[in-house]
């Protein structure tokens, strides 16, 4: 195809992208260097009749107006956002690194600063999560391989609603049957015979929670793509197996698994991505005392009233070159992959 | 796949281990939404009961305050009347009818494209997608809010529909792509060989026959704007909000006025075009997550 109608295809496609992907991100790199203009302050002294003059210190409001005005990303700042306590917390680090008393203090202080907290959170959720759906959604697509034809339909359509729903409608739906008053809180109580049990109460619940959220969620995907590489198994393999006397585990373990494996790499590669945007389901748990992921500390900044784009675009910068690590391996082996094929 | 000899050998206990399997993994997946249909036709009192959830189940304060009846439509009544839930509902029906039919004519003019290039640009395009279909939605909308301000195109929906066209592009040309492949390039060059123009190419030979791909990823660009909260919520004016976010912003207020019933109504109104959704098109959201996978 001649360059001149390849790029007259393809050319609405590429401007959306980069207006509405690319240079956001420039503009979030630009942000996270800037943080909001200080507030102006100006002494007014107020005199009555009979009183004497009093000052007093007020926001001078009409030279904040101004000044945001001029410059509405605020002041340069530098790497200054960065390395603040609500980021990298740099001194924080340095400050407990140099006084401590022991391995499990180090680990408690650093998990108590903002970022940390968000970051073990979005890192446990997707390597937590993404090996648990994927073995889960394995062996549903190997039991539903089993059924016979007339049930495999609506046993597949009930298993793609949990990954068809909206992921903040799906986890509020969650979260009202898990509420004490819901049945599957009441029932807890029942069973452990505790009336104060609450799974918002305590983190390691809260986290339970969102990861079984998380694994319920997750799971369908890989269910739909293992039960559709199972049909691709080659049968004479299965048969010659079967002649050499494997056994159902055997086949399983030297045919079936080798024959997804590659599939199972795509799988691990989307879930991977999906989990570390981890988001939604810390609102619909009313998770952030226990919880929280770099996504919702972003989201956070900016639906305050004071909206802090200088942070948000910090938190931004740090998340994208967290989404970059995660990818690189994939882009090598594609890479490879390229050139040996031109080769 | 020979099932049929392995499943004659298959012993007994084997059988009802996958059955009981299968019937713990259909609950886990189906009851909460059964639950909370159910729910969403009680009281509050019921629903979330704090004595015992058979009240849930016989509606026992539903029946009480509604002279008898175990059904009460009144939060759907609160939702749908007294909260306007109904404009929400109109907003979603816009934004993602236009998030879908733009992304899938900006799409399959791209994706076209790409599948029949074999340029080495070709492949950076689609590798650029990937990384630009790794970026959380909500980085990028930090990086939109100030320059929408400043431009006064904030709060509105074409913003909004356009921004999600953006974010949805990386995908959809992904999946075009690899649906043109399948596509033999003999049936477009054999026009072109007839005198037809690229474009006339596309226009009489490729449009007719590539349904079934465009319906495929429609569907996913439909569920990407209608499972959409980030965006949505922090580009969209509260007149302007899409369902997700509206409910979002129902949860802070009908809680501290005992009105929860509002939000279990609106959560299960969002989730039936869902339903109809797998119903009607459980093959081809089946045949689009394995297309992906399959090839790639």
């Amino acid at each position: 195809m001649p360059h001149k109608t390849f790029f007259a295809f393809i050319l609405p496609s590429l401007i959306a992208m980069a207006l509405f992907i690319a240079l956001p991100i420039v503009s979030v790199v630009v942000q996270s260097f800037h943080v909001e203009h200080g507030r102006i302050l100006v002494e007014v002294e107020s005199c009555q009749p009979f009183g004497g003059c009093t000052k007093e210190t007020r926001v001078d409001t009409a030279a904040m107006a101004e000044l945001k005005a001029e410059q509405p990303m605020g002041q340069f700042n530098g790497f200054g956002t960065y390395l603040n306590r609500g980021h990298l917390a740099v001194n924080e680090i340095g400050a407990i690194l140099a006084n401590n008393t022991g391995f499990g203090d180090i680990v408690t202080r650093i998990y108590n600063l903002p970022f940390y907290k968000a970051l073990s959170f979005t890192l446990v959720f997707c390597f937590v999560v993404t090996p648990l759906a994927m073995a889960l959604g394995f062996a549903i697509a190997l039991a539903v391989n089993t059924l016979p034809k007339v049930t495999k339909g609506p046993v597949i359509f009930f298993s793609l609603l949990p990954m068809i729903i909206t992921p903040l409608i799906g986890s509020l739906i969650l979260y009202w049957m898990i509420q004490p008053n819901g049945i599957i809180g009441a029932t807890l109580r029942h069973v452990f015979n505790d009336p104060t049990l609450s799974l918002r109460q305590s983190p390691a619940l809260t986290w339970f929670s969102l990861l079984f959220y998380g694994v319920w969620t997750n799971a369908p995907f890989s269910f739909v793509v293992f039960y559709a590489g199972l049909q691709t198994v080659p049968a004479d393999t299965l048969e010659s197996a079967m002649i050499d006397g494997a056994s159902r585990w055997e086949r399983i373990r030297y045919i079936v698994i080798p024959h997804l494996a590659p599939l199972a790499t795509f799988v691990a590669l989307v879930q991977l991505m999906d989990n570390f945007r981890v988001f939604e389901p810390i609102v619909g748990f009313s998770a952030e005392a226990n919880a929280t992921s770099l996504s919702w500390m972003i989201f956070n900044d900016l639906a305050g009233d004071a909206q802090l784009f200088g942070s948000a675009g910090a938190t931004s910068v740090l998340t994208i070159i967290g989404v970059v690590i995660l990818l690189t391996p994939v882009l090598i082996r594609t890479w490879r992959e390229f050139n040996h094929k031109v080769v | 796949m020979s099932q049929a000899t392995l499943s004659h050998k298959r012993p007994l206990g084997l059988t009802i281990l996958i059955t009981a399997f299968i019937v713990v993994w259909v609950i886990l997946a189906a009851f909460p939404f059964f639950w909370t249909v159910w729910g969403s036709f009680k009281v509050e009192p019921d629903f979330f009961s704090r004595e015992s959830w058979w009240n849930a189940i016989f509606g026992v304060y539903t029946q009480r305050q509604n002279d008898g009846s175990a059904f009460t439509g009144s939060g759907y009544y609160g939702a749908w009347v007294t909260r306007e839930f109904w404009r929400a509902v109109g907003n979603t029906a816009i934004v993602t009818v236009s998030v879908t039919v733009i992304s899938l004519t900006l799409g399959t003019l791209g994706g076209y494209a790409l599948a029949r290039s074999g340029q080495r640009y070709a492949f950076w395009i689609l590798i650029l997608a990937l990384v630009f279909r790794a970026m959380p939605h909500i980085t990028l909308v930090s990086g939109y809010l100030l320059p929408f301000f400043q431009l006064n195109i904030w709060g509105v929906l074409p913003t909004s529909i356009i921004v999600l066209v953006a974010i949805n592009q990386p995908f959809t040309l992904w999946m075009l792509h690899s649906f043109f492949l399948s596509i033999p390039k003999d049936l477009d060059e054999s026009a072109m060989v007839d005198g037809c123009s690229r474009f006339e190419a596309f226009r009489r030979v490729i449009i007719p026959v590539m349904w079934p791909g465009v319906v495929t990823t429609g569907l996913f660009s439909f569920l990407l704007a209608y499972n959409d909260f980030a965006v949505t919520s922090m580009l969209l004016s509260a007149d302007n909000q899409t369902m997700v976010p509206k409910i979002s912003s129902f949860l802070g207020s009908v809680q501290e006025q005992g009105n929860v019933m509002f939000a279990v109504a609106a959560v299960v109104s969002a989730t039936v075009p869902l339903f109809i959704l797998v119903l009607f098109f459980q093959r081809q959201i089946v045949s689009g997550l394995t297309a992906g996978a399959v090839k790639g």
